[in-house]
């Protein structure tokens, strides 16, 4: 398979148990490079752990998964330097200032020109101003936009998000789903974004998986979701899978 | 699996990075720079004490110069070892950032190499001035020991990285539930090792066991170098050997911990 043709994420019949309790249970994807694809579900469905399998960091129990051609987490060595992940639940140092944090990633992806990119990346996420700042002493919305920060500074292929605007104002949220559509459209990566948030997954993602205790429920671009479930949202789509709402209406017709 | 995790590819640039995280987080804080030279402080202050009480009304072994101070300040060689490189491990655990690190290119052995490091440097800050305060209050010269003193704190750090290693495996893969191990595991050693006292005093059972520790050796070293003046090289060499089949074994118990860490899902967690 080339280049162009590889999957950004491919995952094959994957499961991961835990002391026998199914967290992902035989799910099946492929998201085509620069894409974005949203993964929803509930608490409990399975979203972190698929992530983590994608990052390399959980060993699934069966199935497969690769990223841009690498098994993972065998040959995860081979492609870690090209993807990153960012979320509001995996900190930085928060006693390190802004720009050492920066920095101290930026040599383990082995970025080139490490100064010149986070001046860049610090000018557009508008953290110039807080980069001689402790980590910790900045406010959600800030601390956000450092993650992100950190996210990009190897200008990853594969962005793997997890609840990306997670507390944050509507406005810093809206902010944040901006640059993550310039993001994709200059450098035309692929993301996966798992998201409580429906109107951020109805904005950013051509695609929207859908998952619920372990499996993928339904699996389809947003308008396609919302005209198969008769709902105007993908709020109300949500709920009715959550709540089991289009299984009754099967059954009823 | 765990050969990807013990793979050979060794970047000198990834292990720059991480001893600058931890500069740095040491830099930010003087409360973590005290507390290097504040216990070693007391602890040397309080021995060397003893010791000036004991030769005043012991006997020929005691008088010898230096047994309890030098015996103190090898100790806390050993223990700030394995200390300076768990801590090291614990900042990332407190600070929620291992998760980062496992997902980022940087390599175990990196990881580990980092540590290693920063072990040296958090000892060096904590011992260099109190080798010192050794010399002004009690007139021990600790650096007179010379070459001798290198293959003691070769053989004595060998050891603190074999356990922190160890140690690392067990927090990676059961969380911070561990944590009380990394500060309290090398006690067991303080007995075993005969630290103050020579290996003869042990009952034959514990003698046995006390000659499968490399510092054991280092200590027996010590006295011999202090009390009759001769340095022991074949004591040092028997430490080196053992040390190698120390380190192989926290090795690869560190790796199997990582591995088994994956499988469990606690490296996101890291919590209880």
């Amino acid at each position: 398979m080339d280049a162009q043709n590889t999957p950004a994420i491919a995952v094959d019949r994957l499961v991961k148990l835990y002391k026998g309790v199914a967290a992902v249970d035989g799910i099946s994807f492929r998201l085509p490079p620069g894409s974005i694809t949203g993964l929803l579900g509930g608490n409990g469905a399975g979203k972190t752990t698929t992530i983590a399998m994608i990052l390399g960091l959980v060993t699934p129990t069966a199935g497969t998964v690769s990223v841009l051609g690498a098994q993972m987490p065998k040959e995860r060595y081979r492609v870690l330097h090209r993807m990153n992940f960012e979320s509001p639940y995996v900190a930085l140092p928060m006693r390190l200032t802004v720009r050492q944090n920066l920095s101290v990633f930026a040599q383990l992806y082995a970025v080139a020109d490490i100064d010149e990119r986070i001046a860049g990346l610090a000018a557009e996420l508008e953290l110039t101003e807080f980069l001689d700042r402790p980590t910790g002493k900045l406010s959600a919305g800030q601390k956000t936009r450092v993650s992100l920060a950190k996210a990009l500074l190897n200008r990853p292929e594969v962005l793997l998000l997890d609840e990306p605007t997670a507390s944050l104002d509507p406005d810093t949220a809206d902010w944040v789903r901006t640059r993550l559509e310039h993001y994709r459209r200059e450098q035309g990566a692929s993301m996966l974004i798992a998201s409580h948030n429906m109107n951020e997954v109805e904005r950013l993602c051509e695609r929207v998986i859908i998952m619920k205790k372990g499996r993928i429920e339904d699996d389809d671009t947003p308008a396609r979701l919302l005209d198969r479930h008769g709902r105007a949202t993908l709020e109300e789509v949500f709920l009715d899978i959550a709540r089991g709402r289009g299984e009754h209406r099967e059954a009823a017709q | 699996m765990i050969g990807s995790d013990a793979g050979i590819d060794f970047s000198a640039n990834r292990v720059r990075a991480m001893v600058r995280r931890y500069w740095y987080l040491l830099r930010s804080s003087w409360p973590r720079v005290l507390d290097l030279i504040y216990w070693p402080t007391v602890q040397m202050l309080m021995w060397g004490f003893l010791q000036l009480y004991v030769t005043q009304n012991g006997g020929p072994f005691v008088r010898t110069a230096g047994v309890f101070i030098g015996a103190v300040l090898l100790w806390d060689i050993l223990f700030r070892g394995q200390l300076g490189f768990s801590i090291s491990f614990l900042e990332e655990m407190y600070a929620h950032n291992l998760a980062n690190l496992m997902m980022s290119p940087l390599r175990p052995v990196e990881f580990i190499a980092a540590l290693m490091i920063m072990s040296i440097v958090r000892l060096l800050i904590g011992m260099i001035p109190v080798t010192l305060l050794a010399m002004w209050f009690f007139g021990f010269n600790l650096w007179a020991l010379g070459f001798a003193l290198v293959a003691f704190f070769a053989n004595l750090m060998l050891t603190s990285w074999s356990i922190g290693i160890f140690v690392a495996g067990v927090l990676l893969r059961n969380g911070m539930g561990a944590e009380s191990l990394a500060w309290t595991i090398m006690f067991l050693f303080l007995p075993l090792t005969c630290v103050y006292y020579p290996v003869t005093v042990l009952p034959d059972y514990l003698q046995y066991v006390a000659w499968a520790l490399p510092p054991t050796y280092v200590f027996e070293g010590m006295r011999a170098l202090l009390i009759d003046h001769v340095f022991r090289a074949d004591l040092m060499l028997e430490a080196l050997a053992f040390n190698v089949v120390l380190f192989a074994a926290a090795s690869f118990a560190f790796l199997k911990l990582l591995q088994s860490a994956r499988v469990q899902g606690t490296l996101l967690q890291g919590g209880e």
